[in-house]
């Protein structure tokens, strides 16, 4: 049995917090959830997979974040507990669906989970994501820990029931990569079929339906706040003089300073754990009677012109601040050191922690970036379209999207020039190729093409625009951890009731009049078809279909057999120069080849000029 | 009890987020609290794995520069980089074999001279414990088990409130059944490792 499944009330378990999470929705009855992969809310989604496998639980990893929403809302609508989940950005992609939704509410719970990535461990950006809460007018929960993530899902669920709309609930990377012991609850039981009542009037939104609809949620937004006002997600601890307002994982922080420095007995702590909307006169009565007030939040800051503002309305004056050049940054993520080290300037009082030593006269260390593994495919493509390019003496530009192939960015590979978001690879070609006047070659990976690649291609037929589009397609959603796309056959991941989508017919569907299938491990011949399709004026595609080796391992394929470096080999290092694979390593002034790591790509044999490169068994004299 | 911040660094690969399951597990057995965080996005591509593990009062999951109490290394250059999360009366772990990152093949960068980088450590830190541990794993039969080797120096130090006894147990659970022998050899060949250092 899935071990999230285990129905053993009271009993402690060590997760970490994306599985709490997802012990939370389980316990909480959740019984239709959907996803498109991001890290760091990715482990979220892989346990109901999983779990979906083994009882009722209906799951669906989407084509976006938007249809995630879209399926849930429509469980939702019939009266099925429903959750999506997403990375941060993801809630842009849905957001179109989220807003309007918002006036349109929910029957059974909706919850939609929004994993915030504050310093960027894996994203494009850091926005703060409790901007949509106001946004949309939707409540939002944010815990502070693994432990208490795993109590708010329930909670999270009944309170999208009590208002009939859907609650945002919004995590940090350092809550859902973080572990921790939780209590398990009792699971209660799923309702997984729900009734859906026409009720045209209330659920289609035509303008004079939207007007209504407004009002109504306004009303919500007026019981949601008397609700946060009450609530017990938002609590006042201490006692003392000084004041400080927190939420998240800042409030793990501002304890331990707290503690550390000697002035938990003078300070009250408001923890806002329902942090839209706002408890305002909760605010006002814990503000009056302070002296200052320090706000510790990661981002914005979203508390403290709240805070501001409610203070303000009170006719209170005391100094609240929080983000501030002398105070903290709305970059990046805080920390349990920066926290201690600003409380103690804001109110006055010594700092003794032990410094940290001194890095500054250390050697320089080499950089270990992230890199494509050996044997992937992605290398075999760029090596090939950056040759077709030289050999056609092309000018180019490189559009690239998100994936591990984003990875190709570094040196040597160096092939990505621009990059936004999901699916700009597509888009962007079109701009660039218009006003450039150089070769535009754009890459896309497979899951990346279905969630948001498609449109920019047809856009690019209609418009006539004039780039090669790449496409990479490795079998799987490789960079969050290999999650099906609807591409992929499910029958090879032994899974049935599937269907499958081919992204060959897609290309061909949207009119794209040159489309060329090649196999990336065939240097020469891949080559031969790049040149042509980046002659073709007009839109070409290029599908390069390999699976990912990560995958494929994964899958138990038969691995192909290792190279080696033979004699013939004069040691000017062009394989690895040219395409880095981390199989390579030097060893007494020689390049090596890692057996355990080559996966037989062959890559390397087929470019070296001097074919030193060999199947390990054999000898270069053969 | 006092609280005790422990740092774990590694390429990826390494297990090292194995080794520190198998730490909270072990101090939930223990009963001492535990909490932890990693960073691991992308440790299937060759980058650096790093977590942070908390045993004892308070609630922060991450460990901020100097607030190491211990810093353990799987590959030599990691542990020189995460130097900065110790203070003067830290521990530092090192595994002396290195794992040369691709920049330095490609010609971006120098790997540091390793009796530098050990003087440099011991001159900053209350003590350090620097061996190769991937020999020792392959002594002990599998140089995959380099995390073993590196969990039974730690767990020798006696610097963590965690039971060795509690620390097998843990090893049980997450360690397929056919695997525990040599992950246990490896385990007893670093925890001889930090007595030969003690000695
Ligand atoms: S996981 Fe797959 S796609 Fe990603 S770098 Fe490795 S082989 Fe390439
Ligand atoms: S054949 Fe060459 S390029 Fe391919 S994995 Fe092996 S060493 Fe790397």
């Amino acid at each position: 049995m899935h071990k999230l499944l285990i129905d053993r009330p009271g009993e402690k378990m060590l997760l970490l917090g994306n599985e709490a999470i997802a012990r939370g929705a389980i316990e909480a009855g959740v019984a239709f959830a959907s996803t498109y992969p991001g890290t760091p809310s990715s482990e979220i989604s892989l346990q109901f997979f999983q779990i979906s496998r083994e009882c009722d639980l209906h799951f669906e990893y989407c084509t976006n974040e938007k249809v995630a929403v879209e399926v849930a809302a429509a469980a939702a609508a019939c009266g099925v507990r429903s959750m999506a989940v997403m990375k941060h950005v993801g809630l842009n992609v849905a957001a179109d669906a989220v807003m309007t939704l918002a006036y349109v509410g929910v029957k059974g719970g909706m919850v939609i989970l929004t994993a915030d990535d504050p310093a960027m461990f894996s994203s494009q950006n850091e926005q703060d994501n409790r901007y949509y809460a106001k946004l949309s007018g939707l409540p939002m929960l944010e815990p502070s820990s693994v432990e208490e993530a795993h109590r708010m899902l329930p909670y999270a669920f009944e309170l999208s029931e009590e208002l009939a709309e859907p609650v945002l609930l919004r995590t940090t990377t350092r809550i859902n990569h973080s572990s921790g012991v939780i209590t398990l609850g009792e699971i209660r039981p799923r309702a997984t079929r729900g009734r859906f009542v026409r009720d045209p009037l209330n659920l289609v939104t035509v303008p004079a339906v939207s007007r209504r609809l407004h009002v109504k949620l306004l009303e919500n937004f007026a019981r949601a706040q008397a609700l946060s006002e009450g609530s017990p997600w938002n609590f006042i601890e201490g006692e003392g003089p000084w004041a400080v307002l927190c939420s998240g994982v800042s409030y793990n922080y501002v304890k331990d300073a707290l503690d550390e420095l000697g002035i938990a007995d003078r300070v009250r702590i408001l923890r806002l754990g329902f942090s839209h909307p706002l408890p305002a006169r909760r605010i006002q009565e814990f503000l009056r009677g302070s002296e200052k007030a320090l706000v510790v939040e990661e981002g914005e800051p979203y508390l403290e012109e709240a805070a501001k503002t409610h203070a303000q309305e009170a006719g209170l004056t005391l100094p609240i601040r929080g983000k501030a050049p002398d105070l903290f940054s709305r970059l990046y993520e805080l920390d349990p050191s920066t926290v201690r080290r600003v409380t103690a300037r804001y109110f006055g009082v010594p700092d003794r922690s032990r410094p940290a030593v001194d890095v500054s006269d250390l050697p320089a260390i080499p950089q270990r970036p992230p890199t494509l593994c050996a044997g992937c495919s992605h290398r075999a493509t760029f090596y090939e379209v950056r040759q077709a390019a030289e050999e056609l003496g092309l000018e180019t530009v490189y559009p690239t999207d998100i994936g591990c192939y984003t990875l190709g960015l570094l040196p040597p590979l160096s092939m990505a020039d621009y990059l936004i978001c999901m699916g700009s690879s597509t888009g962007t070609a079109g701009g660039f190729s218009q006003v450039s006047g150089r070769k535009v070659v754009s890459f896309i990976g497979d899951s990346t093409f279905f969630h948001a690649g498609i449109p920019g291609l047809i856009n690019a037929v209609f418009n006539n625009h004039n780039f090669t589009l790449v496409i990479l397609d490795n079998g799987t959603t490789a960079m969050t951890g290999h999650q099906p796309h609807p591409g992929v056959d499910m029958k090879q991941l032994k899974l049935e009731n599937y269907g499958r989508v081919s992204i060959e017919s897609v290309v061909r569907g949207i009119g794209v009049s040159h489309v060329t299938v090649i196999k990336p491990y065939r240097v020469k011949k891949s080559i031969e078809q790049i040149k042509e399709a980046l002659s073709f004026p007009g839109v070409s595609v290029v599908i390069s279909q390999e699976l990912c080796v990560l995958y494929a391992k994964s899958l138990k394929l038969p691995r192909g057999k290792p190279f080696r470096v033979g004699e013939k080999c004069k040691n000017h290092r062009v394989c690895m120069t040219r395409l880095a694979c981390p199989a390579f390593y030097i060893w007494n002034e020689r390049i090596h080849i890692d057996a355990n790591l080559c996966t037989g790509c062959s890559l390397c044999a087929q470019i070296c000029p001097e074919h030193a490169i060999v199947p390990a068994r054999e000898t270069a004299e053969k | 009890m006092k609280t005790t911040r422990l740092v774990i660094v590694a390429v990826g690969g390494q297990g090292n987020l194995l080794a520190s399951s198998i730490l909270a597990e072990a101090a939930l057995i223990d009963r001492v609290p535990i909490r932890m965080s990693e960073i691991h996005g992308m440790a299937q591509r060759g980058g650096v794995v790093e977590s942070a593990l908390i045993f004892g009062p308070g609630h922060s999951t991450i460990i901020a520069d100097g607030e190491a109490d211990l810093l353990v290394g799987f590959e030599p250059a990691e542990t020189l980089r995460a130097l900065g999360k110790c203070h003067r009366e830290s521990t530092v772990i090192t595994n002396l074999a290195p794992l040369m990152p691709f920049t330095v093949n490609i010609g971006q960068g120098v790997y540091p001279d390793l009796k530098r980088l050990q003087e440099i450590i011991r001159a900053k830190t209350a003590r350090l414990i620097a061996f190769n541990a991937t020999a020792l794993a392959r002594d002990a039969g599998n140089v995959l088990a380099v995390n073993m080797v590196l969990l039974g120096c730690l767990v020798e130090t006696g610097l963590l409130p965690i039971q060795a006894a509690s620390v097998h147990t843990a090893m049980e659970k997450k360690i397929k059944p056919d695997l525990l022998e040599v992950n246990r050899r490896a385990f007893q060949a670093g925890a001889a490792a930090a007595r030969e250092n003690a000695a």
